[in-house]
């Protein structure tokens, strides 16, 4: 009952035309800046090096070296205030929090590249929605989700 | 126009505002009340209506809940609380009436009052944010201690309202000037700005803010 009320307030503020981002996917992240009463886009691009959060709480971790000195934004992930989030690359990882970038520079920092996941929320809902009509094979619906991203 | 409404808080969350702040808010459920009784200058002495929120059998209510409800009319409920009005806002308010979450609208002052979490027995250091003895220079077995009590043989007792470690929490208490974000009549919630006293599931009396701030002409 409370659960329900609380998921249903939250679920409205899920923006489901922002990719579903990953650690390691390079973005550029167009924010809208509100200077007075004009408004601008400002894009960040850098490095993915956690998501924090679920639900429409969730955060994400820039991290960007600008005039060689490393530069991190967090964005909540469903702020209006985003107008947009490209996926440029997608990293191969193997954590969740990609913190070891930190003390990288250079060659040493980057990512070996892997199929660009820029699947927006929508999109993998559904997808998720006819994997589940279909109850034949469900693995390896599953399987070939896990090797897109 | 003041106006009251009893809920249950469901809990928090936040929201996004349009232009991208988040607001924290409390979740307050609030099936529709009905009006139970009124109370007149006349009769009582006072003016308030008597809201009723809370579905209820018909077993678990004692005879002298059973014969006010039922001299009234309406449907068993749970929970009784009063609001009081003036006379003149009792006009045109009947016994039966539905009183919704849609009396409130976005951007409402408010305020709320419910029962605080219990605590049970605290020290001062908890209950009235005392600060304590020092950690080091030589404090022995008293670091959470209120210190001096009082004076010497004159008063020679410790004086009334002295702070000191007992009970916490588990009363009545109100959070004032409240702002109310977002009104959904259909499933009958309340959105509103800030924390609520109480744990989840506790009834919380909302009214109109009784501070209500006045913009001063300068």
């Amino acid at each position: 009952m409370r659960q329900k009320a609380i998921e249903r307030i939250e679920k409205r503020h899920v923006r489901k035309d922002i990719p579903v981002l990953k650690p390691g996917d390079t973005v550029r992240v167009h924010s809208r800046i509100i200077e007075g009463d004009k408004e601008r886009i400002q894009v960040f691009e850098g490095v993915v090096l956690r998501i924090n959060g679920g639900s429409h709480r969730a955060t994400f971790t820039v991290r960007k070296v600008s005039y060689g000195i490393g530069v991190e934004r967090i964005f909540p992930l469903h702020s209006p205030r985003i107008h947009k989030v490209e996926v440029m690359r997608s990293g191969r990882v193997r954590r969740a929090r990609l913190y070891y970038l930190r003390d990288r520079t250079g060659k040493a920092a980057r990512l070996r590249a892997t199929a660009v996941g820029d699947r927006t929320r929508a999109e993998v809902e559904e997808e998720e929605l006819g994997a589940e009509q279909i109850p034949e094979e469900p693995k390896d619906a599953a399987e070939t989700e896990a090797g897109k991203g | 126009m003041k106006k009251g409404l009893i809920g249950r808080k469901v809990g928090m969350t936040q929201v996004f505002a349009e232009d991208g702040t988040r607001i924290p808010v409390t979740v307050i459920e609030a099936a529709p009340n009905i009006v139970v009784s009124l109370r007149t200058n006349e009769k009582d002495g006072y003016a308030a209506v008597q809201l009723g929120f809370g579905e209820a059998k018909e077993k678990h209510l004692g005879k002298p809940r059973l014969g006010h409800l039922k001299k009234a009319g309406v449907d068993m409920v749970r929970h009784l609380r009063e609001i009081r009005l003036s006379e003149n806002e009792l006009e045109g308010v009947e016994v039966g009436a539905r009183v919704g979450v849609d009396i409130f609208e976005p951007g409402m002052k408010v305020d709320a009052t419910a029962t605080t979490k219990g605590k049970g027995f605290q020290g001062v250091m908890k209950r009235h944010g005392m600060r304590g003895m020092r950690a080091t220079h030589g404090t022995h077995e008293s670091r959470r201690n209120p210190g001096s009590i009082g004076m010497c043989a004159t008063p020679g007792r410790t004086l009334k309202n002295k702070r000191l470690p007992g009970h916490m929490g588990c009363r009545r208490v109100t959070t004032q000037n409240l702002k109310v974000v977002e009104v959904d009549p259909e499933n009958n919630t309340l959105l509103i700005k800030g924390t609520i006293p109480g744990s989840r599931g506790s009834l919380v009396l909302i009214r109109s803010a009784v501070k209500a701030q006045v913009k001063k002409a300068a």
